[in-house]
C-alpha cells in the first residue's frame, strides 16, 4: 500500500516533470502581409508552415505556435507587433522582419528581454557589427555581401563606368556600399529614391541615357524592382544598357517579368536549383504546396525554422535553458537550403555567394539558375566590428 | 548644361502633372462643390486599374479593356455615392475624414479578397510598348505620349463641359455658392451624383493609364493621393484650372528637382553630404512650394469666383 502512494506520487511528479517540459514553443513572425508587398510575406510564411509540415509541426517533441504579425512596411508598426509579440505573448524567439528599417526599430525590443531575434531577411550593417548581440542570429546575409558579389562580377565583365539606382533607407545604402566596396571602375552616377513612395523612374531613367554608363546596377526589392525593370524596357535602355540586380528579381517578379527579366543577371546566395538534397526537397514540396517557385525569402524563413528547430532539440524542449540553445544555434547544425555553413562571430552566416541568371525551366516557367560561385565562405565586412567571441 | 536631358525632364515632368490632374480635377471637384473631403480618391483609382487589368485579360486589348474600365468606374462611383458618402454630406469634415479613411480600408481589403494580394500588370500593344525617336534625338517612350495625348485632350473636354454647357453652368455654380444652387430649385442630389461619377471616371482614367508603367497594386493610390491633395490646395479648391496649372508646376517641380538637386548641391556641398541630402530635399520640394502658396495666397492660385 505505502509502496503504491509512493508510486503513484512518482508518477504523478513524472507527469508533472514532462508537463513542464513539453512547454509549447512560441515563435513569433514578423513580416509584411498586407499591402503591395504583403505578397513576400505570404511567400515566407508558406515556407515557415511546409518547414514546420517537414518537422512534423513539432520541435524537440513540444508543440509549436506560431505568431503571426503584419509590419505594413511601416517601422513603427514593426516595432509595436514586436513589442506585442515579447510583452503579451511572451514568445521565445522573435523571427521574420523583411526591411532593414523595421529590424532596426524593432531590434532594442527584443535582444536583452529574454527572447532570441532570427533575422530571416534583412542584414542592416550595424546588427551585424556593433551592435551585434549573443541572443541576436541570422539565417540570410548581410546588405552589404551580395552587392560585393555583384561588384566583382562587374569587375571581372570588365565594366568601367557603372550608373548605380537603389531606394534612400537603410538596405539601400547598404547595398550601394557593398558594390562600392569591390568595383574598380568608376561610379559616374548614383541616385537614391524616395522609399517607399517613388514608384515611377521617368526622371531618374533619362539620366541614365544620357549619362551613358557601360552597365547600370539597380536594388529594388518587392514591387519597386517589377516597375523598375518595365520602366527601364519601356524607355528603350534594354538591350542598349546591360541592367544588373540584387534582390530586385523573384520568384514573386518572375511570373510577371517573363521576358522582361530574360537572361538578367544577378547576384545571391541561393538559387532553387543549388544542388543540395536539403534544398531539392525544399524547392519541390514548395511548388507542390504553393504552385510558385520559392523566393529566396521564402528560403531564409524555412531556414529560420529549421534553426530554431535545432535549438529546441538541443536542450530538450527546455525552453529556460538559453545557454544551450544559443550554443546549439552557433553550430548552425541543422539542414540548411545553402548547404552547410558556419557562424561567423557575429551569429551572420559565412557562406557561398553566386551570380544566377533569369532562364526557363522545362515547363517554360520563369526561374533563375545559378551561372557561377562569386565568393566562397564569404564574411561579411562589419564582422571584425563585432567584439563577440566564443 | 545637357539640353537634351532637360528638354526629357520636362517631359517626364509634364506626364506626371497629366497624371496629377486627371485625379485631382476629380477631386477639386468633389471637395469644391460637394464639400466632401474624400480619402477614398485614390482608391477609385486603384479601382480603374484593376478594372481595366480585368477587362484587358478578358478582351486581349488595352484599348478595349480600358474603354470599358471608364463606364464601370463610373458605375463604381456612382454607386459608392448612393450607398455610402450620401449620408456623410451634412456630417462635419472630421467624420467624412475618418469615413472615407475607412473605406480605403475596405477597398483594400475588398481587392485583396478579389483579385489576390499579388498584384495584376497590364500588357501594353507591341506599338506602345517601347520609345519613339522625337525631336533633337530625344528618344521617349511611347506610352508616356499617349498619357499626356489622353490628358491634353481629357483636359480640354472638361474645359468644354465647364464652360460652354448647362451641366458646366450648374457645376460652377455649385462650386461657388452651394446653396443658393439648391434654393433655385436645382437637384442637387443628382448633380452631386453626376459630378461624383465625373470624378471617379477621371480617377479612374489616371489609374488605368499609370497601370502599365507602374503595376496594378493594392493600395496604389495611397502615395499619389497626398500629392493629389498638394496640388488641389496649390491650384484653388474647386477650380479644374488651378487644378491644371497646379498639376503641371508639381509634376515638373518634383521630376525636375529629382533630377538635378543632386547635382546642384553637389556645387556646394561635398559629395556625400549632396548624396544624403537631394533625395531628401528633393521630395520636400512640392510641400515647400505648398506652404509658400499658403502663406501668399491661402486660397490656392485660382480660386473659384465668390468663394
Amino acid at each position: 500500500m505505502k509502496l503504491g502512494i509512493l508510486g503513484t506520487l512518482s508518477l504523478a511528479a513524472m507527469l508533472i516533470s514532462q508537463v513542464a517540459l513539453a512547454e509549447t514553443v512560441k515563435i513569433g513572425f514578423v513580416t509584411t502581409l498586407t499591402g503591395g508587398a504583403g505578397a513576400i510575406g505570404n511567400d515566407m510564411r508558406d515556407a515557415v508552415e511546409l518547414a514546420l509540415d517537414h518537422l512534423g509541426r513539432k520541435m524537440g517533441g513540444s508543440d509549436v505556435k506560431m505568431f503571426y504579425e503584419d509590419d505594413t512596411f511601416k517601422p513603427a508598426v514593426g516595432k509595436q507587433k514586436t513589442e506585442k509579440l515579447v510583452k503579451k505573448d511572451k514568445v521565445h524567439f522573435v523571427t521574420g522582419y523583411i526591411w532593414s528599417h523595421v529590424l532596426l526599430a524593432s531590434r532594442n525590443s527584443v535582444v536583452g528581454k529574454g527572447p532570441f531575434m532570427i533575422t530571416s531577411n534583412a542584414g542592416p550593417g550595424p546588427v551585424a557589427g556593433k551592435l551585434c548581440h549573443e541572443d541576436f542570429f541570422s539565417t540570410s546575409w548581410q546588405n552589404d555581401q551580395t552587392t560585393m558579389a555583384m561588384g566583382e562580377v562587374l569587375n571581372q565583365l570588365g565594366i568601367k563606368n557603372l550608373y548605380i539606382m537603389a531606394p534612400n533607407y537603410a538596405a539601400g545604402k547598404s547595398m550601394v556600399k557593398g558594390v562600392s566596396r569591390t568595383f574598380k571602375g568608376k561610379i559616374i552616377g548614383k541616385d537614391m529614391t524616395k522609399f517607399p513612395a517613388q514608384l515611377d523612374f521617368s526622371a531618374e531613367l533619362a539620366k541614365i541615357r544620357a549619362a551613358k554608363p557601360d552597365a547600370v546596377f539597380v536594388f529594388y526589392p518587392g514591387k519597386h524592382g517589377m516597375q523598375f525593370f518595365k520602366q527601364y524596357s519601356q524607355a528603350g535602355l534594354k538591350g542598349e544598357i546591360p541592367l544588373y540586380s540584387a534582390f530586385t528579381v523573384d520568384s514573386l517578379s518572375l511570373p510577371r517579368l517573363k521576358d522582361l527579366a530574360y537572361g538578367s543577371l544577378m547576384t545571391q546566395f541561393w538559387a532553387p536549383d543549388l544542388d543540395n538534397a536539403v534544398n531539392k526537397r525544399f524547392v519541390a514540396d514548395y511548388r507542390k504546396k504553393t504552385g510558385r517557385y520559392p523566393t529566396f525569402y521564402a528560403a531564409q524563413s524555412y531556414d529560420t525554422i529549421m534553426l530554431i528547430n535545432s535549438a529546441v532539440t538541443a536542450v530538450g524542449g527546455d525552453l529556460s535553458n538559453k545557454d544551450g540553445m544559443r550554443n546549439a544555434m552557433r553550430k548552425a547544425n541543422f539542414p540548411s537550403i545553402r548547404g552547410p555553413f558556419k557562424y561567423g562571430n557575429n551569429h551572420f552566416p559565412i557562406q557561398n555567394f553566386y551570380l544566377r541568371k533569369v532562364v526557363k525551366d522545362a515547363d517554360g516557367n520563369f526561374t533563375t539558375s545559378i551561372v557561377k560561385t562569386v565568393y566562397t565562405n564569404h564574411q561579411d565586412p562589419y564582422a571584425k566590428d563585432c567584439k563577440m567571441s566564443w | 548644361m545637357n539640353w537634351v536631358l532637360l528638354l526629357e525632364q520636362t517631359l517626364n515632368g509634364f506626364q506626371f502633372g497629366i497624371l496629377l490632374f486627371l485625379l485631382a480635377a476629380g477631386l477639386t471637384l468633389i471637395f469644391g462643390i460637394m464639400d466632401l473631403i474624400n480619402l477614398a480618391h485614390g482608391s477609385l483609382y486603384m479601382m480603374g486599374a484593376y478594372f481595366a487589368a480585368t477587362f484587358t485579360q478578358w478582351t486581349d486589348s488595352f484599348l478595349l479593356g480600358a474603354l470599358l474600365a471608364l463606364p464601370a468606374c463610373m458605375l463604381f462611383g456612382v454607386i459608392l455615392e448612393r450607398i455610402a458618402l450620401r449620408t456623410l454630406y451634412t456630417r462635419s469634415h472630421l467624420d467624412q475624414v475618418l469615413a472615407t479613411f475607412g473605406l480605403i480600408l475596405f477597398f483594400n481589403e475588398f481587392v485583396r479578397l478579389i483579385w489576390g494580394p499579388i498584384g495584376l500588370d497590364i500588357p501594353l500593344p507591341g506599338l506602345l510598348s517601347g520609345s519613339v525617336e522625337l525631336f533633337f534625338g530625344i528618344r521617349y517612350p511611347a506610352f508616356r505620349l499617349v498619357i499626356i495625348a489622353v490628358g491634353i485632350l481629357v483636359a480640354f473636354l472638361l474645359y468644354l463641359l465647364v464652360s460652354k454647357t448647362r451641366i458646366g453652368m450648374l457645376i460652377r455654380a455649385g462650386a461657388s455658392n452651394r446653396q443658393m444652387v439648391s434654393a433655385l430649385g436645382i437637384n442637387i442630389n443628382l448633380l452631386y451624383t453626376i459630378v461624383f461619377g465625373l470624378g471617379a471616371v477621371l480617377a479612374g482614367l489616371a489609374g488605368l493609364m499609370a497601370a502599365p508603367i507602374m503595376t496594378v497594386e493594392i493600395g496604389m493610390g495611397e502615395e499619389i493621393l497626398i500629392v493629389t491633395f498638394v496640388v488641389i490646395v496649390i491650384g484653388g479648391v474647386g477650380s479644374i484650372k488651378g487644378a491644371f496649372v497646379a498639376a503641371l508646376i508639381v509634376g515638373f517641380i518634383d521630376t525636375v528637382g529629382r533630377s538635378f538637386l543632386p547635382d546642384i548641391l553637389g556645387l556646394f556641398f561635398s559629395n556625400d553630404v549632396a548624396d544624403t541630402a537631394a533625395p531628401a530635399i528633393s521630395s520636400m520640394l512640392i510641400y515647400i512650394l505648398m506652404a509658400l502658396i499658403l502663406a501668399i495666397k491661402p486660397q490656392g492660385l485660382f480660386p473659384p469666383k465668390g468663394a
